[in-house]
Formats: C-alpha cells, structure tokens, sequence
C-alpha cells in the first residue's frame, strides 16, 4: 500500500535556512531515508544528505525526525501516522554545511584527544593475552558506530555551545572508560576523564544512552563507573589512604 | 560556522513533558507525606503485634516508646516539635538524594536540566557536577555505606515482629525489606565497590560473580527506586493505621 505522505524538511545553510513542505510517495516497508531520496530524485535533486551503508552500520545518516535524534535508514515509516506531517532537521549540536548535512569535526577533534590504547612497554604485538572475562566489559563499547547521536543530543553540548571545549561528550567518555576497563592498558584514565574530558559536567540524565542505535548501556556501564572510579581517586579519604597505606593501584 | 537555523525549542511531537511531569508530581506526594508522618511524632509503632515503621526505625531518643526503641536511646527527648526521624532521615535522605536513578529524575524533572532529550533547557549556563554543590554528589558511597545500616536495622525489625504470630503486617514488613535490600543492592556504588572497580576480573572469581549479579539487578535500579520508595510509604501507612487503631491488623497466627 502507498500513500501520499506529507514532510517537513530543513533547506538551507550556515547563512540561514526554514523549514520547506514537500508531499511525497510512501511505500509499504520504506524507511525515512527512502523518503529523503525520492524527494531528491522527484522534487528537490539539490537536497544534501549523507549516507552509506541503509543498513544502520556506518553512522552517517544521522538527523532528527520529528525533533528525536535518529538514523534516517533505521527509523520506519510504519511508525508514524499516514496522516503526521513528519519533520526532518539536521543534527542540531554541529555547524550545519547544508540542508540535512551537518560538520562533525567537533567528534573528530575530541577523538584525538584520548590518548591511544597502551600495552606494557615490555609485551610485543602478538604476545597479547588476555581473559574472555576481562575484555567483555569493554568490547561493548566497541559496538559504537559512530553516528554521533550521543554527542548531539548530550544537553552539556547541544543547549551550551561554550562547554563544547571543556567537555568530550559520551561518545569520547566512553571511549575513554573503554581503555581505562581494558586489561591490557597502562595508562592511568581516571584523572583524564575528569580534567580533560569534563566527565563533571554530565549529570547522567542518560539522553545518551536513550538515544544510541547501538542501544549501548552509555550512562551506566561506561560513564556511571568512570564517576565512580574519578570517586575512587579524588572524592573518597577511605580509598585514598587505603591505596597509601597498602600501596595499592 | 554556525548550527542550521532552527526557532523552535524542540520539535518533538510526542508528549515529553509527561514522564517529567509525572515524576514531579509522584516525588512531591511522597515528600509531603513522609514530611507529615515525620512531624506527626506518632502511630509508628504497633505494641501488641510489634510492628514498627521502617520511617522510625532506629527510634533513638528517650521520647520514643520504649518498647519500639530496638537499639537503646542514646539520645535525649528532642526539643519542641523535633521528633525522632529526624535522626535517621539525613542519612535517608541523602541517600536517595545522591542515588544516580534520582539525580536523573530530579534533574530532568525538577531542574528541567534537561526536561527531556532533545528539549532546550531553560538555563543559560551549565557546568552540571563539576563545582559546590553539586560535586557533592560523589559523596553517595558514604551514604550507601549508612544507608546499609539501616537497611539491617530494617530487617531486625522485620524478622522480631515475627515473635508475636504472623499477620499481614508481618508480610507487609517482610515485603518492605526485600524491595529495600533490593535497592540498596542495586546501587551503582554498591556495584562498584563489589567488583566494578576492578581491572582484571579472571583474578577475583568470586567478586566478578558478585558483580554480575549486581548487574543483573541494577539493570532494574529505577523499578526498585520507586517500588522500594512507594512501598515504604504503603508499609508505614498500613502500621500507623494499624497503631491508630483505624483498622485492625490482619491474623493469620495468633
Ligand atoms: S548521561 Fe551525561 S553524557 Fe549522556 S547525555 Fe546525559 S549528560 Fe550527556
Ligand atoms: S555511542 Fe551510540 S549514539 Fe554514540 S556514536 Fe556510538 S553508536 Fe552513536
Ligand atoms: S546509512 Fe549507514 S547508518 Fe544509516
Ligand atoms: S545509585 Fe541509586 S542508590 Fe546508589
């Protein structure tokens, strides 16, 4: 079954922009971003949009539909309304490049600042050995796709441009606890995540996780134990003196 | 360069402010009424059955019954309208205050930091937990750590009121403590000091089980928040109608 479907699109670009009207064909099974591309082929061929793989793996066609933060090739049209004018905008938290493409550089830059992985000095590659249990924590982690959502929709970033220097967002926190969780890295992460990656300034109200494709545990396996770690470290005497008396790590 | 040039706060379409309003509306109920039930100084403590509200439980000063006063009286009658929660109720209190389900909850719902995901807040500037006063919240192990206590004097309660028969007071109490424990067990500091600050779980078998069973129940930290939350409330309802000699208490032995 088709029907006509009524959209709401962002048109423009870092000197201004609007919202324009389009009606397009909506067949049984498509998905937003199938949408997105009739429109260009039928109305609008100039419309910017990025995407890959339409299979929810390369985090490239992030957007908001009907102002909720979402991948455009993930989120079916069976969910709405035939009747609902359904609204796509850009990712709002970046530069806007044109029409529903946004500069991710931000993530980029945040990316480089975590220092990379850090094996013994003494252990050469191949000679990585390490137990199932020990790695499983992180490797959820690693089911990131790195859509960005997260970073978007962090109120931290997206409602105070100006903490976008102090702070690296879940994406980079969690990357950032994924180390610091691996057993083979040496580096020490936890002072890290709270001076130079502004862990503080999250209050865990867990949008991040709300959003994630991946449905990753953001807030509770990743940002949550980083909090307590930084704890560990600077807010609590008892474990303090007890890693002086026993000189523990 | 500048964000894509969008007026609207939020362009959501479905009824966000919902769930925020309604943990508003469902916090502020039961701080009135434990605000009242703490006040009120009475009904907390059943003689003939000894049933006593986990609200009052330890009953540490000397205007306390003496029979609900479990662990002695260490202190003296409190003055004027001070009654004897008010001992326990810091520790309580910052407990659930500094839990990291309710941060979450009050922040979106009383502080509107955000209301939402994807809603605007209304402040202007954020600097969420990094300075006074809310730095203070990484003190919450500390109040893990009493509240525990607590929790055991809870079950002491509970199992000693078993001496007079069994009722369904006795359940009610016995059901209060588990959803307690549960909580209590769920925390995120709980989780971490059991095992989650450890780097290499394949060294401490039995703390990585500990763990994972935490985890498992702290996938729940919310459901047990309000379950353990709401029916601490139901429980001290039911003794102080009970006490109050407004119903009587249901036998089932004796
Ligand atoms: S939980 Fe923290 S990092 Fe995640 S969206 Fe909320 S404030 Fe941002
Ligand atoms: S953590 Fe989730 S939301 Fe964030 S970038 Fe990775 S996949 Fe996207
Ligand atoms: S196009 Fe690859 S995730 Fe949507
Ligand atoms: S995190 Fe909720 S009680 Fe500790």
């Amino acid at each position: 079954m088709s029907y006509q479907g009524k959209f709401r699109v962002w048109r423009g670009d870092d000197s201004g922009g609007a919202l324009e009207d389009f009606t397009v064909e909506v067949n049984e099974g498509e998905v937003v971003l199938d949408i997105i591309h009739r429109l260009q082929a039928t109305q609008a061929p100039d419309l910017a949009v990025r995407w890959n793989c339409k299979a929810g793996k390369c985090g490239s066609c992030s957007a908001e539909i009907n102002g909720r933060p979402r991948l455009l090739c993930m989120t079916r049209m069976s969910v709405f309304q035939e009747s609902e004018t359904i609204t796509v905008t850009p990712m709002r938290t970046f530069p806007i490049i044109r029409d529903l493409v946004t500069d991710v550089s931000f993530n980029y830059t945040k990316a480089r600042e975590v220092p990379s992985f850090a094996p013994p000095k003494d252990l050469a590659p191949g000679e990585y050995r390490m137990q199932q249990v020990d790695v499983e924590r992180s490797q959820e982690f690693r089911k990131c796709i790195e859509c960005f959502l997260c970073q978007n929709t962090c109120h931290v970033v997206r409602d105070h441009e100006e903490n976008k220097e102090a702070f690296s967002g879940p994406r980079f926190l969690m990357r950032v606890a994924e180390l610091e969780m691996h057993p083979l890295d040496t580096a020490d992460r936890v002072d890290q995540a709270q001076d130079d990656h502004g862990l503080g300034y999250c209050n865990i109200t867990k949008c991040c996780s709300e959003v994630c494709p991946e449905h990753i545990h953001i807030t509770d396996n990743a940002l949550i134990p980083m909090k307590e770690r930084v704890a560990d470290r600077k807010y609590d005497p008892v474990v303090w003196l007890g890693n002086k008396l026993f000189r523990r790590s | 360069m500048a964000r894509a040039e969008i007026a609207a706060r939020t362009l959501r379409t479905d009824r966000w402010w919902l769930p925020p309003l309604t943990t508003f509306v469902g916090l502020l109920l039961i701080s009135i009424y434990a605000a009242f039930r703490t006040f009120q100084g009475d009904y907390y403590w059943v003689d003939q059955y000894h049933y006593l509200t986990p609200m009052y439980s330890p009953c540490l000063t000397e205007e306390c019954v003496p029979a609900a006063s479990h662990f002695g009286q260490w202190f003296p009658a409190l003055p004027g309208f001070l009654t004897p929660p008010l001992l326990i109720i810091p520790f309580l209190l910052g407990f659930r205050i500094t839990c990291y389900y309710y941060r979450k909850a009050y922040y979106r719902a009383a502080w509107a930091s955000p209301p939402a995901c994807a809603v605007a807040e209304p402040h202007s500037k954020y600097t969420g937990e990094t300075r006074f006063p809310l730095i203070a919240q990484n003190l919450h192990r500390y109040f893990f750590y009493a509240a525990s206590l607590l929790l055991l004097v809870n079950i002491y309660d509970a199992v000693s009121a078993f001496s007079t028969g069994l009722g369904l007071g006795n359940i009610i109490l016995l059901v209060n403590v588990s959803l307690l424990a549960a909580y209590t067990l769920s925390c995120h500091s709980c989780r971490h000091i059991a095992g989650g600050r450890l780097k290499h779980f394949s060294k401490h078998p039995v703390r990585y089980w500990m763990w994972t069973q935490i985890s498992k129940l702290n996938n729940r930290h919310m459901q047990l928040a309000w379950a353990s939350l709401i029916f601490v409330c139901l429980t001290d309802l039911y003794v102080a109608l009970v006490a109050s000699g407004t119903i009587s208490d249901l036998r089932f032995i004796n």
